[in-house]
């Protein structure tokens, strides 16, 4: 399964990300997740949020918004889960583009997002290890 | 539905129209002379008088007007009535350092928006239409001027002057608007704003669009055409000489009819200043046949355009000219090479790129920088800064190969490029300030 990221694309200028974060907040969007990656001039904000149609709408109105699929992947809050994982993926020769992490509300759970090469691959290298991937419902429910 | 807005002038045989035009011309020469002093040294200069202006042909005569003039005469040099007699201002907005002042008076007010009636009917309008006026309002004569034109058509006019996109696309479909009237990077972005907000072309009830007040290239057209889902026609006018109307497209949507009863045209070696024959790529030069506040003999536009007398399918005579192909002056010479902006515009549309760029010039090491920074659209969106900087870098070697000269190419979001007026600011040159 997979969960749907929101990218924007903004100046590497201050304010700008705070005015982004504000606006999801006064609209009670909870961020789950988030990863910044930087040029000089720009930044590239990914986003995992609660409400992911409110907040896509309010970020169209900012700047430029990009929605694409990735996969969060469950596992252990313990060291040598994450190894577990990647070591799936490399079997299946699938690779890893990039990555950040997130807690669970479970005690000890934690989630991998990952946007890989080939991704119904590794959906399936994961299922077959029995390894939890969320889905967009998912993420709703973990708010709650 | 009627074609024309005046047709026995429109479509007049050009005998009638050179008689018309000589007649006016020795009488709008015997005005300017009489009424503006700093023309007539001009032609004492030149040892002219209105005496030897009796046909056509002797407008060679005399002497030409430039925009340094406008502004040595600024405020008041060239009036041609007393200020009393007035009745309108409009204004450049001056952002190159050269503000140009008209002045009218209830005639020229009249005959101005005539022509801008002209142009909405050519491009389909009636007084059945929703005349969508997405100008800036104000000093600046693009909404002054289609405002006008549309309340002679008797078309339903919105004032909407230009930016709060929102509100734009609301009245847009709420009043169901027939006929856009914008610059066409506002145009461009308006197809855009409404594509994001899932509202599909053929949900509007636009059916044409006058777009004009900056360079815009047939690949543009294509392109606002396609996602507002009009037909797009092309306006052309200064604020020197009214402001929009002195030309516009008709259905054929292949060059612009110079309203020739109003203006008489040449074109000429900018270098020289010869008179070229019909059909040679040259400066425009425009001479107002019968404007009472602000007449101009022989205005160089410094607009780069072809003149054409070629029968039109339309039925009108009066003689055509294409799209400006660049301005005499807007030619950038960076690091030795003449770049043109409107080839970085083609080149960006050919890649399916947004209109909406600005180049930005500087001096580092005694070396210019060359900097473009354009706008991407959701489609050139990604979650990855590598595919950006990829398609920076596709774009950089196309503008090589089409310049011979590669900038550095920005790919920057969306509403990112400043507009004043609704125009986009197309260059930025830093190296002045060193200078």
């Amino acid at each position: 399964m997979t969960i749907t990221q929101l990218s924007v694309y903004m100046e590497n200028r201050p304010g700008k990300l705070a005015a982004v974060v504000s606006e999801l907040s006064e609209a009670g969007i909870n961020i789950r997740a988030m990863s910044l990656a930087d040029t000089s001039d720009f930044g590239l904000v990914r986003l995992i949020v609660s409400d992911l149609n409110k907040a896509r709408d309010i970020l169209k109105e900012m700047t430029l918004v990009f929605s694409n699929k990735v996969l969060a992947v469950e596992m252990d809050d313990r060291s040598g889960a994450l190894s577990t994982i990647l070591n799936t993926l490399n079997e299946g020769d699938v690779n890893v583009e990039y990555m950040y992490a997130f807690v669970g509300k479970q005690p000890y759970s934690a989630y991998a997002v990952m946007q890989v090469d080939n991704i119904e691959k590794a959906e399936e290298l994961l299922e077959n290890r029995k390894i939890r991937t969320l889905c967009d419902e998912d993420l709703i429910k973990f708010t709650k | 539905m009627r074609k024309y807005y005046q047709k026995e002038v429109e479509t007049a045989s050009r005998e009638e129209l050179i008689k018309m035009q000589s007649e006016k011309l020795v009488k709008q020469v015997r005005h300017v002379y009489d009424k503006v002093p700093y023309y007539r040294n001009l032609m004492r200069e030149k040892q002219v008088c209105p005496e030897d202006i009796r046909c056509l042909e002797d407008i060679k005569k005399l002497p030409f007007l430039c925009k340094d003039d406008l502004r040595d005469a600024y405020p008041y040099g060239l009036l041609g009535t007393d200020l009393k007699e007035c009745v309108r201002i409009q204004s450049t907005s001056g952002t190159t350092g050269k503000r140009v002042v008209a002045f009218y008076t209830q005639k020229d007010v009249d005959l101005w928006e005539e022509c801008c009636a002209r142009a909405i009917v050519a491009a389909g309008g009636s007084d059945e239409d929703v005349c969508h006026v997405a100008y800036g309002y104000g000093l600046f004569t693009g909404g002054a001027g289609l405002h006008g034109g549309a309340h002679k058509v008797g078309c339903l006019t919105l004032p909407m002057s230009s930016g709060n996109t929102d509100r734009q696309i609301q009245f847009m479909m709420d009043m169901e608007s027939t006929i856009l009237c914008c610059t066409p990077s506002y145009a461009a972005y308006l197809g855009e704003a409404m594509a994001e907000r899932n509202i599909s072309p053929e949900e509007n009830k636009l059916k044409a669009g006058i777009f004009g007040a900056e360079p815009w290239t047939e690949e543009m057209r294509r392109s606002i055409e396609k996602s507002l889902g009009i037909k797009a026609y092309d306006i052309y006018g200064l604020t020197e000489t009214s402001g929009p109307g002195v030309a516009f497209e008709c259905e054929e949507q292949s060059g612009m009819h110079i309203n020739e009863d109003h203006f008489y045209a040449e074109i000429i070696n900018p270098e020289t200043g010869e008179v070229l024959p019909e059909g040679s790529k040259g400066e425009l030069v425009l001479t107002s046949l019968d404007k009472e506040a602000f007449p101009l003999l022989r205005y160089r536009t410094r607009d780069i355009c072809i003149l054409s007398r070629e029968d039109c399918s339309c039925g009108r005579t009066h003689v055509k000219m294409t799209k400006p192909m660049g301005r005499s002056d807007d030619m950038l010479i960076i690091r030795g090479v003449n770049v043109f902006p409107s080839q970085i515009e083609t080149v960006l549309l050919k890649m399916g790129y947004s209109p909406n760029y600005q180049i930005e010039i500087d001096r580092k090491n005694n070396t210019d920088t060359f900097d473009v920074y354009v706008e991407m659209s959701s489609i050139q969106m990604s979650d990855k800064i590598s595919d950006i900087q990829k398609k920076e870098k596709d774009i950089e070697t196309s503008m090589r190969a089409m310049l011979g000269i590669g900038p550095k190419i920005h790919l920057v979001p969306i509403k990112s490029i400043a507009r004043s007026e609704g125009k986009a600011v197309r260059v930025v040159d830093k190296r002045k300030l060193h200078e």
